[in-house]
């Protein structure tokens, strides 16, 4: 944005000609307000679920029935939190501190993947959660892998990695449980059952009834629409579960030869919606166990930070010792 | 189980029991820790222990043959037949608690780790080579928290006086020993326990006095039980938690 584009263009549009030609907004480079707040809004809420994603996950790790899962579940939880960790930073460099951030989540103000405000109910829910909730995320992800802020963009390329090992362990799980027992398989498919609705859901409303999708699209922070993005999932999404040999629970559920793609059946979108609005299976649950992390952490932020306010004192405090010594 | 294997079974066994139990309860912390990057640490020494068990619990259940597993080991045994240190199955509590009781046990496994780098048995020399690279980081974190907590704000120093103190007769268990320690010792397995206790003390009272804490109380009576399989009743509420999955499908492979 350095070169001037003609003095009758004002500084609005010539940030929209940046971002066409497929430039990266850096965060030094002026931006429209609307977009820093799109930005800050998004990327908060991408830290949020991470965070709040691994609580479904951690309730699982006491349990997990061999030594490999439970260290192959733990690695993944904790790589949420890096991934929370990289967001945070990102959103940053708008301009808004992550206690700002976080005390957004905690009254309620922020939101977070609704998808992580249902509850995980058995062992196979950590092959669920991983085959079809990271997988819906990774559609999305690949897409911001491309955006237009450069610092979310960079986020996005290290957590894609990630994220796609999480889905391959998922999946994993679903191929050990479906191969198993009778139970097993039962358990598999009763979390497929639970979670593809959901995860369906996790692209958000349809085009025609997603408002801010538009101007995403736009400034280049969206590459895709919702439903785009849902049809690629369904379509991959399928064969996998025809692999499993497992059902998804979708009457209306058939390949399309005029279209190339599946059709699918009716999405609940007043669960959807109740969900958003605070009325899911675990939407309380959730931020209280937020809260009260945060709240039976505050005695030990502040003392590490007290120490630190000491220990920067002693040091000058010798500095000036050796100073007049010399 | 004491009874039915040998000497360096059991040892190997409670090397591995004090891995999985401890790790078992620092897992509880993620998602849960107070700030993220603690979370993310925390993490790293539970992946770190459970790590370590199932090599020792491998090594466990070749000695053992037949059908037994690193899995059969850790999800089928009672807790009668665990042989973990009672120190490690207290509960997670505050942050100060886990501080605590991870800076007592992080400075003895150092110091046993340190050892076991020299024992006989090419195998625990394998394992505890690469523990102790990691348990020399462990201790350094937990060290630093305890100084941090100690000489942090007057809440944090009161809070973590009392973990100290409180996991203090626990700590002491480590230099009890059993007829295993004995054995492992006797075959230069590993160490003589009792003669890691002077080294212990001396390393717990310089952090504690830089942590501007307390000195050690010197009549303090060691609670001891966990290494001949009486352990506190949260034991087996651990246990029920950790192995219910695994014994509701006992036929499954995972």
């Amino acid at each position: 944005m350095s070169q001037p584009m003609g003095e009758s263009i004002s500084i609005e549009e010539r940030f929209e000609a940046f971002v066409a030609e497929e430039n990266r907004v850096e965060p030094k480079h002026w931006m429209p307000d609307a977009y820093r707040k799109t930005l800050v809004r998004q990327i908060s809420q991408h830290a949020h679920s991470e965070v709040v994603g691994m609580l479904p996950e951690a309730n699982w790790i006491s349990r997990a029935p061999s030594l490999r899962s439970k260290l192959i579940l733990l690695a993944k939880v904790q790589d949420e939190a890096g991934h929370g960790l990289y967001l945070y930073s990102a959103a940053e460099t708008l301009g808004t501190p992550r206690e700002k951030m976080i005390d957004d989540l905690l009254t309620g103000k922020a939101k977070y993947s609704s998808i992580f405000n249902y509850p995980t109910l058995t062992w196979a829910d950590m092959g669920a959660v991983g085959w079809l909730v990271d997988g819906a995320a990774i559609a999305n992800q690949v897409m911001l892998c491309r955006t237009s802020y450069g610092p979310y963009s960079r986020a996005m390329v290290r957590i894609c990695k990630e994220e796609s090992f999480h889905q391959r362990q998922g999946f994993e799980i679903m191929m050990n449980l479906s191969k198993g027992t009778k139970g097993q398989k039962e358990m598999a498919q009763d979390a497929l059952n639970r979670w593809w609705w959901p995860s369906v859901m996790m692209f958000g409303p349809s085009d025609d009834n997603s408002p801010n999708s538009a101007q995403s699209m736009r400034w280049r922070i969206k590459r895709k629409s919702n439903d785009e993005l849902r049809q690629e999932y369904i379509d991959k999404t399928v064969k996998q579960a025809e692999y499993l040999g497992l059902t998804i629970p979708d009457k209306d559920l058939k390949w399309n030869e005029d279209t190339g793609h599946y059709d699918f059946g009716e999405i609940d979108w007043t669960e959807f919606f109740d969900v958003i609005a605070g009325n899911g299976p675990c939407n309380a649950e959730r931020i209280a166990a937020r809260q009260k992390a945060h709240n039976d952490g505050a005695w030990v932020r502040d003392a590490a930070s007290a120490y630190a306010k000491k220990q920067s004192r002693r040091k000058k405090l010798e500095e000036e010792t050796q100073d007049s010594a010399a | 189980m004491l009874d039915t294997c040998d000497f360096k079974t059991q040892y190997v066994l409670h090397l591995a029991d004090d891995a999985l139990v401890l790790g078992q309860r620092l897992s509880g912390w993620c998602g849960h820790g107070p700030i993220l990057e603690q979370d993310i640490a925390i993490s790293n020494i539970s992946l770190d222990l459970i790590g370590l068990a199932r090599q020792y619990y491998q090594y466990a259940a070749e000695l053992i043959g037949g059908d037994t597993t690193e899995d059969s080991l850790a999800y089928f045994r009672e807790s009668r037949e665990f042989y973990n240190h009672l120190i490690v199955e207290q509960p997670n509590g505050d942050w100060g608690d886990t501080m605590s009781r991870q800076f007592y046990f992080d400075t003895f496994h150092f110091f046993q780790l340190q050892h076991l780098t020299r024992s006989e048995d090419l195998r625990l020399r394998e394992i505890a080579t690469k523990a102790l690279k990691e348990t020399t980081y462990h201790a350094q974190f937990s060290a630093e928290w305890i100084i941090r907590l100690g000489d942090g704000t007057k809440e944090s120093r009161k809070r973590v006086q009392k973990s100290i103190t409180h996991h203090f007769p626990y700590a002491l268990e480590f230099f009890e020993t059993t007829e295993f320690d004995k054995q492992a010792h006797d075959l230069n397995l590993g160490p003589d326990v009792r003669e890691l206790k002077d080294k212990w003390i001396e390393k717990v009272r310089e952090v504690l006095n830089i942590a501007t804490l307390d000195d050690i109380n010197s009549d303090a009576v060691a609670k001891k039980g966990g290494k001949r399989g009486i352990h506190s009743e949260e034991h087996g509420l651990i246990l029920a938690e950790m192995q219910s999955v695994a014994r509701s499908y006992p036929d499954a492979k995972w």
